[in-house]
């Protein structure tokens, strides 16, 4: 069983040459069958954390620790994160031009699994994968994101969360910008894969609504940089009916 | 079938029509360009022009200044269609001749507006005329190959292009080998005819082309250009549309690589562009797209659209992407575009040039892909999505397999 583990973790930004903290301290264990969710107002540093906690560029760590198992994931390469086992469905996936979803997949499930998938079984995987996701076939031929709606985008983050089964997920705003339908496909997607019991879910958002799809184990108020408050399912609804108002002037 | 249209004999006095004041001038920011089918109403070229900055004239053998030395060796053509053991005679509808200079199509569509053009002009007794049939549908890619055997001494030559009402038709000009080239080639889409002209350069190394080709398609008609360039030390085409009716469209497409050694050699790419909207509700789309590896690669694009005052209804747009994979390599991209009229649909112009995306790296990265492996999807994706436009499989994979040389070379 995975266990993430961040310590401490102080992360920041270059603005105008100058290095901004965004993160300041943040403590958190996700658990490979656990639903943790980080709730805060924007600019409170939740995508900073999934961003960093998956290698990208633009953050410097200046603190603190990140183990998967107990694995340095700080050492690591992005790539070799996501081989390790840390999945990040984004918030504003990238479009690549010329690059067909139906290579992306495989080339992605090759590296993943370290071999290259049967073909045969591979397909039939991947047709059900988006049936189920009620992705039209068609879209395996088309451009990696590209012209792809707000819903379809956030659907194909999910659909290579299933097929890449990672040990932790971390969703950044998946249920942003989607109308109730995509938001209950999306859902019913991330369920399936919590249901496998395999891997730990870091659900990142600023609405309360996917709370009601998604049911957290682990509630996380996320203000300034750090976590400021933890509870269970019943943080969400005393935030639904508050908001976040109170812990950001506690946080002040 | 093979023909040899390239002829060392100079044909003095061909017809001249043009000039500064001619209403059908390329651009009007041209207007005061010499136009001419007569070498000597051009001044040598010197590097200085606008045109010729980037363009290093040192490397041209003489085809600026008229101090190249006539070849002895020609290039020869074959035209045909894909079979399996090389080409097989063209398809009904198709035809190919050769025809003097005199013909009154040679001319009527490109007019020289620059020395070495007109240096062509002035030097080929004769053109290559493929003509496809007005209504022919014709299914098989035509291939005209122009296969050179040397680059010693220079060679002018001069391709016709006449497609008749409503036919249909892939024309493949494909162009190997070595020479020393400058040529000419003129491309006449009939009225509602649809047209696939693929032209490439895939010259052997020390290979040096100069080369105008112009297009004027009929009303309703349509023109896909698409563009290779991959093989040849300096290629410069120059490539123009004009519209003779409404509803007539031209997409253009266009694809190169350029590498250098650091030895100031490197290989150099120019590509210009001129779609001239003169006639209302006419529609051009422009992408090329480049990679440069190696130090002292230099890739020129020079996009130009012009939307004359007559020109309602235009929908136009044109991008340039470079990609430099490697310190010291250079690319020059200027998109203009000049709007006479407020009534149009829509015009538009980019250019990007850098590095590869970081964003799409790293989106790649995330999902496990190594970055030697997530810069290969990138590049190769990059040029997939023109390549594919060509239509032709047994094209489409020489085509991808030369470039997927050139990144296994340059360690991408």
């Amino acid at each position: 069983m995975s266990v993430l583990e961040i310590r401490d973790l102080h992360v920041s930004v270059d603005a105008e040459g100058e290095a901004k903290p965004i993160l300041r301290g943040v403590d958190l264990t996700v658990k490979a069958g656990q639903t943790h969710a980080i709730m805060g107002p924007n600019g409170s540093g939740k995508s900073t954390l999934a961003y960093s906690i998956a290698g990208h560029p633009k953050y410097t760590i200046t603190s603190g620790s990140v183990t998967l198992d107990g694995k340095d994931l700080l050492e690591m390469t992005v790539d070799e994160r996501a081989r390790a086992g840390m999945f990040l469905a984004m918030q504003y996936p990238v479009e690549v031009p010329g690059v067909s979803v139906s290579n992306f997949l495989r080339t992605a499930a090759t590296a993943i699994r370290g071999e290259a998938p049967k073909l045969r079984l591979w397909v039939k995987e991947v047709k059900e994968a988006m049936a189920r996701l009620g992705i039209d076939p068609a879209f395996a031929e088309r451009s990696v994101n590209e012209g792809f709606s707000g819903g379809e985008k956030k659907r194909h983050e999910i659909l290579q969360l299933e097929l890449l089964k990672p040990a932790i997920a971390i969703l950044d705003e998946t249920d942003s910008g989607l109308d109730i339908d995509a938001l209950k496909i999306v859902s019913e997607g991330v369920n399936r894969v919590r249901e496998t019991g395999e891997t730990g879910t870091l659900l990142i958002t600023h609405y309360t609504r996917i709370l009601r799809y998604i049911k957290p184990d682990f509630v996380h108020v996320f203000v300034g940089g750090r976590i400021v408050e933890e509870g269970g399912p019943e943080l969400a609804d005393h935030l639904e009916a508050e908001g976040y108002e109170k812990f950001v002037k506690a946080a002040v | 079938m093979t023909t040899a249209t390239f002829d060392e004999k100079k044909l003095q006095g061909a017809h001249s029509h043009g000039g500064a004041g001619d209403p059908l001038a390329p651009a009007k920011t041209r207007a005061a360009q010499i136009q001419s089918t007569n070498v000597d109403d051009f001044p040598k070229l010197t590097g200085r022009e606008e045109e010729w900055r980037f363009t290093p004239l040192r490397r041209l053998r003489g085809l600026h200044d008229g101090t190249w030395k006539p070849a002895e060796e020609f290039p020869r053509h074959q035209l045909g269609v894909v079979s399996e053991d090389g080409l097989a005679p063209l398809p009904a509808g198709v035809t190919a001749s050769n025809i003097k200079s005199t013909d009154e199509r040679v001319g009527s569509i490109l007019t020289p507006f620059d020395r070495p053009s007109a240096q062509a002009f002035t030097q080929a007794a004769e053109s290559l005329l493929v003509s496809v049939a007005a209504n022919a549908v014709v299914e098989q890619p035509v291939i005209v190959r122009l296969a050179g055997g040397t680059t010693e001494g220079a060679v002018f030559g001069h391709t016709f292009i006449e497609v008749g009402e409503s036919a249909e038709v892939t024309i493949v000009l494909d162009q190997v080998g070595a020479v020393t080239l400058a040529d000419n080639v003129e491309i006449s889409v009939g009225p509602n005819a649809r047209v696939k002209l693929v032209s490439i350069a895939d010259w052997e190394a020390d290979s040096v082309q100069l080369q105008h080709q112009k297009a004027r398609i009929g009303r309703d008609g349509s023109l896909v250009h698409i563009a290779v360039t991959l093989g040849g030390n300096l290629v410069r085409q120059y490539f123009s549309a004009e519209f003779a009716g409404p509803g007539a469209e031209v997409e253009s497409y266009g694809i190169y690589f350029a590498t250098g050694s650091g030895a100031k050699t490197g290989q150099h790419f120019e590509h210009r562009l001129m779609v001239d909207h003169a006639i209302p509700d006419c529609r051009s789309h422009v992408t090329y797209r480049g990679a440069l590896q190696g130090a002292d690669a230099h890739t020129v694009w020079v996009g130009d659209v012009l939307i004359q005052a007559a020109a309602t209804g235009t929908d136009t747009y044109e991008i340039n992407r470079n990609l430099i994979l490697s310190d010291g390599a250079r690319a020059d991209s200027i998109p203009n575009l000049e709007i006479e009229t407020g009534e149009i649909v829509g015009a538009g112009h980019a250019s990007a040039t850098g590095r590869f995306d970081d964003e799409q790296l790293f989106y790649l990265q995330a999902r496990g892909i190594p970055e030697d492996d997530a810069r290969r999807l990138v590049v190769r994706g990059f040029f997939a999505e023109l390549i594919n436009k060509i239509g032709v499989p047994e094209l489409q994979e020489r085509l991808s397999q030369s470039i997927e040389d050139r990144l296994a070379k340059a360690g991408v």
